[in-house]
């Protein structure tokens, strides 16, 4: 198989991203950051025919909630690609966002939260 | 790690999930010169082994004219643990060398983060300005500077604190980054600092 660089897994990325979500608005663009938690979502409902394989894969691999970097790193595929093809899958459905990355620092109360959970190591 | 376009394994018995209880995220950013320890003290605090992803640079971010050569793009790693705090909370710590090409790539990686953990190695303390001009330039994050202590390198905080004129409060600390204890201190540090400049009291 000719190695496939990124660049074409962007290029063919609008029609499979038509295949999952039928066109629709793809509100959870941009929202994905590499800590942002993603767990599958679990009603027995099955990735269209056309799905890509790289879908596929991901699904698969958050049957529990990972990190969208965990996802890339486990798919050996740039945290980048990652973040384009979780997107679609959460706007069809198939995935969602157990946390959303803070896009500022993170509050008072959580950082006193972590801190307290590291001096208990 | 494979390129982006070999055929995508799910390692569904591989990939360690998260407690279900886990429902948010926070992150740390390990930054540092070559070699620094960056990678050993990821690996020192995290419940995962270390993972690792790469991202694809053109030449334009690395500021290279793409009419000077054929290679435009080259690709940069980046490494990264994680460990669940207190039960709900997971605290993901990614390492970059830092250096200039690195901010326009991964975007959104210093947004949000708690702050960056600056790793040293004191016979090499010159490599650690470009990544603290960085920091000053691309993010106002919290600061915490450690050194790691290498063998036959001095170890003086208060010395590397001089030589790096770090804004006053900075904290800085040393310790062997092989042990988790010494590498959770200089994390603890950090936060601790964060909260600080948060408004909270982080008393010990
Ligand atoms: N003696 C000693 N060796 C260390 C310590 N920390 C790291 N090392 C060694 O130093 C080398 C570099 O450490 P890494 O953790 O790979 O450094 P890094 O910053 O991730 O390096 P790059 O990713 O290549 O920039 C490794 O061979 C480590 O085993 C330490 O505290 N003491
Ligand atoms: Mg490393």
């Amino acid at each position: 198989m000719a190695t496939q660089t990124p660049a074409d897994g962007y290029r063919d990325h609008p029609v499979r991203s038509y295949v999952l979500t039928g066109g629709r608005a793809h509100p959870s663009r941009n929202t994905l950051r590499p800590e942002t938690l993603l767990c599958a979502v679990d009603d027995g409902r099955e990735l269209p025919v056309g799905a890509g394989r790289h879908e596929r894969a991901l699904l698969e691999t958050c049957r529990g909630t990972l990190a969208l970097a965990e996802l890339a790193a486990y798919l050996s595929l740039p945290t980048s690609l990652a973040a384009v093809l979780a997107s679609d899958l959460v706007d069809a459905g198939y995935l969602t966002i157990r946390s959303h990355g803070e896009h500022v620092l993170p509050g008072v109360d959580l950082l006193e939260e972590v801190l307290d959970g590291l001096r208990r190591f | 790690m494979g390129s982006a376009g070999s055929e995508p394994a799910a390692v569904t018995g591989a990939a360690l999930h998260l407690a279900p209880t886990v429902e948010r995220s926070v992150k740390v950013l390990v930054v540092g010169a070559y070699g620094v320890g960056k990678t050993t003290l990821i690996g020192a605090v995290s419940e995962i082994p270390v993972l690792s992803t790469e991202e694809t640079v053109t030449a334009a971010s690395l500021g290279v004219d793409p009419r000077l050569g054929d290679k435009s793009t080259t690709t940069v790693a980046m490494d990264f643990g994680r460990v669940t705090v207190g039960g709900s909370t997971a605290l993901y710590l990614f390492g970059t060398p830092g250096q200039k090409r690195f901010w326009d790539l991964w975007v959104g990686l210093a947004d949000g983060a708690v702050g960056a953990l600056v790793v040293v190695d004191t016979r090499r303390l010159e490599d650690s300005f470009e990544v603290l001009d960085q920091l000053e330039e691309h993010t106002s994050l919290p600061v915490a500077v450690v050194v790691n202590e290498f063998p036959g390198a001095q170890h003086s905080t208060d010395a590397v604190r001089a030589a790096l004129d770090l804004p006053a409060g900075t904290p800085v600390v040393s310790g062997d980054l092989r042990e988790r204890r010494q590498a959770v201190e200089a994390l603890k540090a950090l936060v601790a600092h964060a909260v600080r400049l948060a408004g909270g009291s982080a008393a010990a």
